[in-house]
């Protein structure tokens, strides 16, 4: 009993040197255990979404392409004024992707900064809260409950048709979203957005037939919507790539961070044995003695 | 001798490019692009005649027509392919853009073969949206019912 309670002190001051308890070890390991559980979870989900994404994106790059050959081959340009610059920033909800959203926030803020006179539309949370903190008054419309559901046209019609009612008015414009090229990359692009009077002084435009302003607006209000799904399309797919290589990346950390730590956590075991063996056989020998 | 001979060349090969130019019967063909948000139906493929439903009245697109701009209608869309086929589609609505060299981008919101259009679900959707049209009460309800009850009578005129 008396060498037992002699035995347990020094054991106590020398287990909470640094990190060498093996409870707080076996703490931490689980917990990374968890983590790792679900960053590979999020791969697999973002996996499947992305070959749903990219399936549909494919689809839609023909309607998209399609809806932008108009304005290139009537050379429309921006109009000559000082109504001020139109972004709309495409982004989602939902973080843990990488560098999808931050790229966006990034061009918004130079581009503010380059031209102050700029109204931004943004669609989803995330370059939201990036902006509000300095850009709070560019912001003129936030989308939000983007990203959970792949996008169809009724909701890049509706954004459109917001956008539309709440009359900003511009003098050139651009769509800011990221361009799917392949699995591990994308590119932040930008989209020329052209507002009816541009459209109306394109150069080329009395080359077509019998156009009066009805038409036009008709046309400028359905490719707006055209053009805006065609980025979220785009967008859509190029964040759940970059969510799979994110969480992929991940779980090879946290595999890594569970190797070593179960290194420390085995040599600490041992060496707890041994400390114990040693005083038992010190005591012994003393004993003996 | 050798100055007519390559006078002549020189006329007949003008004299051929302005037939090619002129003669729309062997224009060269149009090249369309028919989408949908959802799925294409022609990429870029060459056509000879193309029948769209505008609000400025149906018209039919030939190689080397004027440029020209139009909303669609609620109908159909009839593409006389090379090889002499037609296809019939229905499209909700959408834009059509016929550019100066000849490309013609149809973009349509919804389109789906006539084939695949069930008579009695558009006899029943024009019955749904009559009984709509009557109980509207703001104008914009009603504005939505007109519109629903046109693509529905377009679509029961496409199936019969």
């Amino acid at each position: 009993m008396f060498s037992r309670s002699a035995a347990i002190v020094p054991q106590c001051s020398q287990q909470v040197r640094g990190m060498a308890t093996l409870k707080m070890i076996s703490i931490r390991l689980k917990s990374v255990k968890n983590i790792q559980k679900i960053t590979q979870s999020m791969k697999m989900v973002s996996a499947a979404k992305y070959t749903k994404a990219e399936r549909e994106l494919k689809l839609a790059r023909p309607y998209g392409i399609g809806s932008q050959e108009f304005y290139k081959k009537a050379e429309v340009k921006d109009e000559e004024g000082e109504k001020g610059q139109l972004i709309i920033a495409i982004s989602s909800d939902r973080g843990l992707c990488g560098a999808v959203h931050s790229s966006i926030g990034r061009i918004v803020k130079a581009d503010i900064a380059a031209n102050p006179n700029t109204k931004v539309v943004i669609v989803g949370d995330k370059v939201r809260n990036i902006l509000q903190r300095l850009h709070a008054k560019n912001i003129a419309m936030v989308v939000t409950e983007v990203g959970r559901k792949p996008a169809v046209f009724g909701d890049a019609a509706i954004v459109a048709q917001s956008i539309i009612n709440s009359g900003i008015e511009f003098s050139k414009g651009k769509i800011l979203f990221n361009a799917f090229r392949t699995v591990v990359s994308f590119r932040t692009t930008e989209m020329p957005l052209y507002s009816q009077t541009a459209v109306a002084n394109a150069s080329k435009l009395p080359v077509y037939d019998s156009l009066d302003s009805d038409v036009i607006q008709s046309y400028t209000e359905f490719s707006l919507a055209s053009l805006l799904f065609y980025s979220m399309k785009e967008n859509a797919t190029s964040e759940q790539s970059s969510r799979m290589t994110a969480m992929d990346n991940a779980s090879k950390n946290a595999g890594e961070m569970i190797d070593k730590l179960t290194m420390t956590f085995n040599r600490t075991r041992q060496a707890v044995i041994t400390r114990e063996l040693i005083e038992i056989i010190s005591v012994i020998a003393t004993l003996m003695s | 001798m050798a100055l007519t001979r390559s006078a002549l060349r020189l006329f007949s090969g003008r004299f051929n490019k302005a037939c090619q130019v002129r003669g729309y019967a062997d224009a060269p063909s149009m090249s369309l692009t028919f989408a949908a948000p959802s799925h294409v139906l022609y990429n870029n493929i060459s056509v000879k005649q193309i029948d769209v439903p505008s609000f400025s009245g149906s018209f039919g697109i030939l190689p080397a027509h004027v440029p020209t701009l139009a909303v669609l209608k609620p109908g159909v869309v009839t593409v006389f392919e090379n090889d002499g086929s037609t296809k019939k589609f229905f499209v909700s609505s959408g834009t059509v853009t016929i550019n100066e060299d000849s490309t013609v981008q149809l973009l349509a919101e919804e389109a789906v073969p006539v084939g695949s259009l069930d008579i009695s679900a558009a006899k029943e959707l024009l019955a749904q949206s009559q009984s709509q049209l009557a109980s509207a009460s703001s104008d914009v309800a009603k504005a939505e019912a007109e519109i629903s009850i046109e693509v529905s009578e377009a679509l029961v005129k496409a199936c019969e």
